[in-house]
């Protein structure tokens, strides 16, 4: 039931490219987004779905990966503003079901809360994280995954 | 009225001036430091140097007393996230964003951001003034829902020598003003059009072309 979903990834570099040939190798159908064709070669030799060289806050890229079909459409790139764009126009001009984005800095994560965006950002969770390890670290010392 | 800018170049220098001459309170947010500096020399504005994108830095500035926010960076995505912030965080009343891209104007305005292409603008001016020669000024107004045209009439025109209620033109246009030995009439419909004349139009986006052909004539 999670395999053959239509998944639209923006950004392949270290997250963006882990998540292609993860969901991938899950059965999804994939296709990732970015400016630089370089980054394509994070892609793993089994990679099986598509790879579209361009600029995704330019509609026609969006358009050229049939984002209008997707079931989920994840924004990874290293630029928040590019990422808060790009979900927006799958949000609202695509209607994609199921929009994520990753966000750096969390006082920009609670306007596009509103939004109804979900947001992941790396700081807070990783800070979360290292608060546990280090309320954790007293008592058990290791044992902490990511 | 105070207005916040997010961005740099001449088109920010320039519009600053004109603002600041027009007695607007002007604030700058640039990334550059460098450039901060330059401006805060030449202008009569507060200069913060940062991301205006970020919240901290728009607090910074005052947005939350500001009454327009215009964010003109080469960055689409930046400048929606600007207007978005200002308006969402900081209920700026108006925000304005330019799109470099111009098919992202119709998407921010989807978004609820309004925006505006200078491509667009200048293309379509630069296009009616050169498929025309007789067009001697144009002006789109109402955001570009309606345009002002001023025409050249020469002998070729067909509707050169006759009265205006003789002419069909297509519907929703209107020959405002003739301009004839530099005295200004608006018509009626017993006004000749005469070659030499020169002839104020209103027309809408949609009937423009329609309406110049009826005007001038098919040409080349």
């Amino acid at each position: 039931m999670k395999n053959n979903r239509y998944i639209v990834i923006v950004g392949c570099g270290r997250l963006g490219s882990h998540l292609a040939n993860q969901l991938s190798r899950e059965g999804s159908s994939v296709v990732v987004i970015d400016k630089d064709e370089t980054t394509f070669n994070n892609l793993s030799p089994d990679f099986s779905g598509f790879r579209v060289q361009g600029d995704a806050t330019q509609i026609v890229v969006l358009k050229e990966s049939k984002l209008k079909n997707a079931d989920i459409f994840i924004a990874t790139t290293h630029e928040d503003n590019v990422n808060l764009m790009v979900a927006q126009v799958a949000l609202k001009i695509f209607s994609v079901p199921h929009v994520l984005a990753r966000v750096f800095d969390p006082k920009r994560e609670e306007v596009y809360a509103q939004l109804g965006i979900d947001t992941i950002c790396p700081t807070s969770v990783a800070a979360e994280m290292f608060l546990r390890a280090v309320a954790n670290g007293a008592t058990e010392g290791k044992g902490i995954k990511p | 009225m105070k207005v916040l800018i997010v961005g740099g170049g001449k088109t920010l220098y320039f519009l600053c001036r004109n603002f600041a001459a027009k007695g607007y309170e002007v604030v700058i947010v640039n990334r550059d430091k460098a450039e901060c500096v330059q401006l805060a020399r030449q202008l009569s504005a507060t200069v913060v140097f940062g991301d205006g994108s970020d919240v901290r830095i728009l607090k910074e500035a005052g947005a939350m007393r500001t009454d327009a926010v215009l964010a003109i960076t080469p960055n689409d995505q930046d400048n929606l996230v600007i207007c978005q912030l200002a308006s969402l965080r900081f209920g700026v009343p108006r925000t304005v964003a330019l799109v470099n891209d111009p098919d992202n104007a119709e998407v921010f305005n989807k978004l609820g951001v309004s925006a505006f292409s200078t491509t667009q603008i200048v293309g379509s001016l630069i296009e009616q003034r050169a498929s025309l020669e007789q067009i001697i000024n144009l002006l789109p107004v109402g955001e570009g829902r309606v345009n002002v045209t001023e025409i050249m009439l020469d002998a070729d025109s067909p509707v050169s020598g006759k009265r205006l209620k003789d002419i069909s033109l297509p519907q929703n246009a209107l020959v405002a003003v003739i301009i004839r030995d530099n005295q200004p009439i608006v018509p009626r419909g017993a006004n000749e059009l005469l070659a030499g004349d020169r002839v104020v139009l209103i027309t809408l986006p949609e009937n423009h072309g329609p309406v110049l052909k009826a005007i001038t004539g098919e040409r080349k």
